[in-house]
């Protein structure tokens, strides 16, 4: 359905900010103007970041109606690609990549280690929303395995030690965010409804 | 096109280029096994089903997707082929629960009948089956999709044909789910095709959900009675219970769709509250009576009133959907015992072009031919509410053509508008014009100089300018008008205006109709100025005439004024201030039994026999499907004995055959009379109210469709109509 | 000799920079063309010359592609990347975009002048965030030097170059879903024909080529298509990634000459780990079938040898096994993949793969049943050749070949429910 009666544009601007809708307008102009879906992917990349890692039906049709395509048209593409999240997720989504190559170098002791020490199973999330453990499939890093990816980081050549390395640097910035978000907190925009959800 | 040369199972045949396999193998007969291919929609070649086997190709190919190519040798059941086809069978039964027991598809279920060909009677799969959770779709559509077998058609059918994408495949390899993702009931309004486009039970019919199993079932052919399309049907029914309707293949006409309305308002004459038996209004209270009672007070009163006003005092008036012999012999009736008054125009407010003595309705020119328009002009037409099949040959015109409008609603549409203008109600007339002006400036040579003085004054702008030019310069153009025009206080100008425009830009035109009979009932002579086939007739009162100035008595055909008219309010005071109303009608409830005196139980659609004529003027004919309930009988055959018991002579038809053969050998003697207009009264203005009005919703058309229980639950029931009188607020 | 193509700044400091890349003789050839010394004839003879195969896995010859294009069809025409790289072990795509980006920039641009197109996209995969920041960091540079955009130099030469991202699909390396990924829909294949030449992105003509393919372009005019030719074998020229992985030293990305013996690469890959015996390897990537050791040591790294040895080069992704691997472990990953993976569209590959995956690894839990072997190999038959798109012949093939090689291993573990190397 492509006809609306009222600015498409609205429902998105009030989801989230706006320097964030800049970013989807210049992804929009990289496609022939009378191309709708191109950019379905990266406006879904941008408010799922947004959002704290996943993305609810609310957000899919605000994007469906900004770039003007079908609603299912957006559920289509947010339910094939494995980046996009439909559940809550961790604010750090750990991807630790299990196919050939890493498992042939001891994936299963990287997911292991990571279970142990979060306290959670693959698929689940740490109790205070900080960590999602994941499996992925090859990443292109194979000359690194076992590798992970976190944050938009590649991990490689992981070892036991890496790995606490890593959920220490992250637990390290957590802190500073949180300091600086509880200030955020109490001036938060009340336009922006989700700033808030993704503290919780 | 050139042609190619190739041979499949041995039969030498010529093909199109370009034309695939199984396009081919499907027109000489020869039987290819298929889930996704569905001749109506594009190429999916996912179901992989149709594999045959070519020479010099060393895998099977898909036919559907494989074009033919000159020399091609193909063979269809070869060890290659049936080994390719029988293991995508089994790939598609693994995860197919195989519940055909309780399932609605069972008996006529493609993946059913190509399993006993090409199945195995074990299963080698022993692992677990996938399961679906279902979506609730609404009220017409059952899902269970676990017995998805992916083929897409659905979806494809609302990408391409509809143009209205709310089905969809979501999610990824297995766990690819079809549906509308979150629940929520599909809208369009030509929905339920779906349910014939699945080739397996995972979307049916909701009101017919475990009614009945398909082989119990016996079939007869019908036509469609709520849009001036005339949809060709099948008439499921068990007894003389009606199950279902679907579609029946016609090219010219309905292609392999049927809409919603025209689908499931058979559910009126199952689930409502009918009329068994003729009933007599004594003191305030209905009593169920014999025909002959019943017909004797029907008689004495008609007697009495008419004699009384010689008359002037009764009015007959027809409804939207009754057959052609029904209103052909309900106007010879009522001729003859002295009354001219008679009309089915409820909802007509110009009956200025009365006295020109056209027969015909509506279009010039094949439906089919508006597929390929170049361009094609709109005019007051939402179309996807009064006829959708039409929308969706305008949707397929827009693949190469330019469609423009002239609305004066916010319309919805399945296709995009190259130009657009919204005038007010009020405006409609002038803003046309202008087309007409702007079309006359390019071609200057048509038009009389008493047109061109009409249109003195108006001006066209870019707009006006564009939408001429298109259909001006392309050869494939028509203008058509909605059912609104023929609403519109001035729909004879409107009328004169898309003439004369046709004739400068060389265009096709047409107007739509309300209901799937207006052409009959004009034709029939159901009006006031003409009697059938143009003959000549005392003049009458018309709908609006009888309608607002209160007559003694009325005979209503299946016809609700206090509903159907645009002068409703008006009406039903007068209907309930007659001294005697007399309705022939299938249904017991609603407000008819409030103002009607005698009530005489008539056949509903499906029961009778008789003919519509669509707006292009195909007599389509047909026999009842099912016998009426209780004491109901057809109405021409009601009218037939009331002519006999007031001993009016040519009333000895035999069949409903009779009656439409009398009626076409004086359609046959006059011809397709269409009779041009002069120029038009001058183009007075027109309050905004008086030509404002709300438009009677998709599910509001006629006494049946009111009824049919599932359409009344639909989002459209309640979203539609939309307002015509919407006054710009710029 | 090594590095001497798509890796040729790789000695240098910050490879990635556009002066590094220049030292090299970069956008050299785009001068000239822009001077109009270098017309596109010329340069579709020196790659047919050069025997530059397409390095995306179906090594179909690059010069041959690119005059398929109707250049002179009007209307817009595009040039796509495919920098998706996802087939399991390799990873020389993403280290070209990290450490020479500019050579694909001037590969593009070479294409999009040779084929009239005048935009060009860069699909990555979505999980390359360095690639991409490194690939927008040159994309401007280039800009600046007015090598992209309107009048390239000077020259009448349009080219824009776009980065896209996915998010997340295997099946995106695959053209036609490539091409609908990029327009912003789920990566399901389309059927061929029309070929992406006739009817690509946005429903134009279209040359999509794999990042090494496009990034090889620059060095092949630069030298020459006959010295490319001359590195590799007749029919197999010129240089190729090999991504070598798995129980190796040193595993890592080496551009070497076509035709090395798979011995010499083990051998610059430190040997197997640990010194461990070699048991076999899966040499171009995950839907190869494998090539057990003594096979495979005979055999040299180019498209004809291992296919006469009956697997693929493939993408060049080179992953080693030695004799502590479980082959029926092995297939389950390898089965799970293609069954994650699977865009769910063709009924073979949709249900195909998850039988698959569903009987290997109840097998693994030891809940195998004798029959199984044969129904898997007779379900992988069926679905080799059944569908739109290569996926499912990729699916079936390496289980085929694990079957062909080390049935033993299935049959010992039906049997004993254990692993065969554990015992």
């Amino acid at each position: 359905m492509t006809d609306f009666n009222y600015d498409q544009t609205r429902h998105l601007k009030k989801l989230i900010p706006a320097e964030e809708i800049t970013a989807i307008d210049n992804w929009i102009k990289k496609y022939p103007p009378e191309r709708k879906r191109p950019p379905i992917i990266a406006a879904l990349k941008v408010v799922q970041d947004h959002n704290g890692n996943y993305l609810t039906e609310e957000m899919m049709q605000a994007v469906a109606e900004y770039l003007d395509v079908p609603h299912v048209a957006v559920y289509e593409v947010a339910t094939f690609y494995s980046m996009f999240h439909l559940d809550k997720v961790g604010r750090h989504v750990i991807s630790v990549c299990n196919n050939i190559s890493c498992s042939l170098r001891g994936a299963d002791k990287v997911i292991e280690h990571l279970q142990n020490r979060l306290n959670i199973k693959v698929g689940e999330t740490t109790e205070d929303g900080l960590y999602t453990i994941k499996t992925v499939e090859c990443m292109a890093a194979c000359g690194g395995a076992p590798m992970l990816e976190v944050d938009k980081v590649y991990h490689e050549n992981l070892t036991e030690e890496k790995i606490d390395q890593i959920l220490s640097d992250i637990a390290a910035v957590e802190l500073t965010q949180n300091s600086s978000s509880k200030q955020h907190e109490n001036d938060a925009d009340s336009s922006n409804e989700f700033s808030g959800e993704a503290q919780d | 096109m050139g042609k190619v040369h190739l041979e499949i199972d041995g039969n030498k045949l010529e093909a199109e280029v370009g034309s695939m396999i199984i396009e081919v193998a499907d027109k000489v007969g020869i039987d290819i096994p298929r889930f996704c291919y569905h001749k109506k929609l594009s190429v999916a070649a996912n179901c992989r089903m149709c594999m045959v086997d070519v020479s010099n190709i060393p895998k099977a190919v898909p036919a559907c997707a494989t074009p033919v190519a000159e020399g091609m040798i193909i063979q269809t059941k070869t060890p290659k082929a049936i080994d390719a086809q029988k293991s995508v069978m089994e790939f598609l039964l693994i995860n197919h629960p195989l519940d055909c027991p309780v399932c609605d598809q069972g008996g006529e279920c493609e993946l059913q009948d190509l399993s006993v060909g090409y199945g195995e009677d074990i299963s080698r799969f022993t692992e677990g089956k996938r399961v679906v959770e279902d979506k609730n779709l609404g009220p017409l559509i059952a899902t269970d999709m676990t017995r998805c077998i992916h083929c897409t058609r659905c979806v494809r059918f609302g990408q391409e044909v509809v143009g209205i994408r709310e089905m969809g495949a979501t999610g990824r390899g297995e766990h690819v789910e079809i549906g509308t993702y979150i629940e929520g009931a599909i809208e369009s309004e030509v929905s339920a095709n779906i349910i014939d486009l699945c080739p397996v039970g995972a979307l049916t019919a909701k009101p017919s959900l475990f009614k009945a199993r398909a082989w119990e079932l016996r079939q007869s052919a019908s036509i469609a009675a709520h849009d001036c399309l005339g949809s060709n049907v099948y008439v499921h029914h068990r007894g003389r219970e009606i199950i279902r309707v679907v579609p029946r293949e016609n090219e010219s006409i309905n292609e392999v769709w049927l809409s919603d309305r025209d689908r499931f308002s058979y559910q009126a004459l199952t689930d409502s509250e009918r009329l068994l038996k003729p009933r007599i209004k004594q003191n305030g209270e209905w009593q169920d009576t014999e025909w002959e009672t019943a017909l004797n007070a029907v008689v004495s009163e008609m007697k009495r009133i008419i004699g009384a006003s010689n008359g002037e005092d009764f009015g007959v008036l027809v409804g939207n959907n009754i057959t052609t012999e029904e209103s052909y012999l309900a106007q010879k009736f009522i001729r003859g015992v002295g009354c001219n008054n008679i009309d089915f125009r409820v909802r007509r407010r110009d009956f200025s072009g009365d006295g020109r003595g056209s027969v015909r309705s509506g279009f010039n020119f094949p439906m089919e031919k508006i597929d390929h328009m170049d361009a094609t002009l709109l005019i007051a037409a939402d179309l996807r509410h009064e006829q959708p099949l039409t929308s969706l040959r305008v949707r397929k015109s827009t693949g190469f053509g330019k469609v423009m409008a002239i609305n004066p609603f916010d319309g919805e549409y399945n296709f995009r508008l190259t130009q657009e203008l919204q005038p007010e109600a009020k405006m409609l007339a002038q803003e046309f014009a202008a087309v007409l002006v702007a079309a006359d400036a390019i071609n200057p040579d048509v038009l009389s100089a008493e047109a061109k003085e009409w249109l003195n004054g108006i001006e066209a702008n870019d707009t006006h300018q564009q939408i001429a030019k298109n259909l001006v310069d392309n050869e494939a153009s028509c203008i058509l008008m909605g059912v609104y025009v023929q609403e519109h206080p001035q729909a004879e100008i409107i009328n004169w205006l898309a003439e004369s425009l046709a004739s400068v830009t060389q265009s096709d035109w047409g107007y739509m109709t309300l209901g799937c009979n207006a052409a009959g009932n004009k034709i029939a002579g159901a009006v006031p100025m003409q009697s059938a086939a143009g003959g000549k007739s005392e003049p009458g009162k018309n709908a609006k005439q009888m309608l607002t100035s209160g007559l003694k008595s009325y005979f209503l055909i299946n016809c609700e004024p206090d509903v159907e008219s645009v002068w409703s309010k008006q009406a039903l005071q007068n209907l309930q201030n007659a001294e005697c109303v007399i309705a022939l009608t299938p249904f017991a409830d609603g407000r008819v039994p409030e103002y009607a005196d005698i009530m005489l139980p008539i056949a509903g659609c499906y029961e009778t026999s008789g003919t519509y004529i669509n707006v292009e003027g195909k007599w389509q004919s047909f026999a009842a499907s099912v016998s009426a309930p209780g004491d109901a009988r057809p109405g021409w055959k009601v009218l037939r004995v009331l002519a006999n018991l007031f001993e009016l002579s040519g009333f000895d038809y035999e069949s409903s055959k009779q009656v439409i053969d009398e009626l076409h050998e004086k359609f046959e003697a006059v011809g397709d009379i269409r009779v041009a207009r002069k120029v038009p009264p001058p183009l007075m203005q027109v309050s905004e109210q008086e030509a404002s009005r709300e438009c009677l919703g998709l599910y509001m058309v006629d006494p049946m469709v009111r009824r049919a229980k599932a359409l009344q639950q639909t989002p459209k029931a309640s979203t539609h109509p939309i307002s015509i009188s919407r006054v710009k607020t710029i | 000799m090594t590095n001497e193509v798509c890796f040729r700044t790789l000695h240098l400091d910050t490879p990635w920079s556009l002066e590094a890349y220049e030292s090299v003789g970069g956008y050299s050839m785009l001068k000239r063309i822009a001077a109009g010394d270098l017309c596109h004839d010329t340069i579709i003879d020196e790659l047919k010359l050069s025997a530059l195969r397409g390095r995306g896995g179906a090594g179909f010859p690059t010069g041959l592609k690119w005059s398929f294009m109707p250049r002179n069809m009007p209307g817009q025409k595009y040039v796509v990347c495919n920098s998706d790289e996802g087939e399991p072990g390799t990873f020389k795509d993403r280290d070209i975009l990290r450490y020479n980006p500019h050579q694909l920039i001037e590969g593009m641009i070479i294409a999009g002048y040779v084929m009239n197109a005048t935009v060009g996209y860069n699909y990555m995969r979505g999980e390359f965030y360095e690639p991409f920041e490194r690939m927008e960091a040159a994309i401007a540079e280039a800009k600046e030097k007015q090598y992209l955009g309107e009048n390239i130099l000077g020259s009448d030469i349009n080219f824009e170059l776009h980065n896209h991202m996915g998010a997340g699909a295997y099946i995106c390396g695959e053209e036609t879903a490539l091409i609908e990924s990029l327009e912003g829909k789920k990566g399901q294949p389309r059927f061929k024909p029309p070929f992406p030449a006739n009817y690509g992105v946005f429903g134009r003509p279209t040359n999509v080529n794999n990042t090494e393919s496009y990034a090889s372009v620059p060095a092949i005019l630069q030298h020459g298509g006959q010295w490319f030719l001359d590195l590799g074998k007749p029919n197999n020229g010129g240089t190729k990634i090999f991504s070598v992985s798995g129980h190796v030293n040193n595993p890592g990305n080496f551009e070497v000459n076509m035709g090395l013996p798979f011995a010499d690469l083990l051998e610059m890959a430190g040997g197997v780990l640990g010194g461990k015996k070699l048991k076999a390897v899966i040499p171009g990537g995950s839907s190869s079938p494998i090539l057990p050791a003594e096979v495979m040591m005979e055999l040299t790294m180019d498209y004809d040898s291992i296919g006469k040895a009956g697997s693929m080069l493939g993408s060049g992704a080179v992953m080693v096994l030695d004799e502590t691997t479980c082959i029926v472990q092995l297939a389950a990953v390898t089965a799970h993949f293609y069954y994650e993976e699977s865009c769910g569209q063709c009924s073979p590959c949709r249900e195909g793969t998850g039988w698959m995956s569903r009987v290997i690894h109840r097998i693994l839990k030891g809940e195998g049943r004798a029959e199984d072997i044969d129904n898997l190999d007779r379900v992988a038959g069926n679905i080799m050749g059944r569908t739109i798109c290569a996926l499912g012949d990729a699916a079936a093939m390496p289980i085929q070949g694990f079957l062909k090689h080390y049935r033993h291993e299935f049959e010992y573990m039906i049997e004993h429910k254990r692993s065969m190397v554990e015992a």
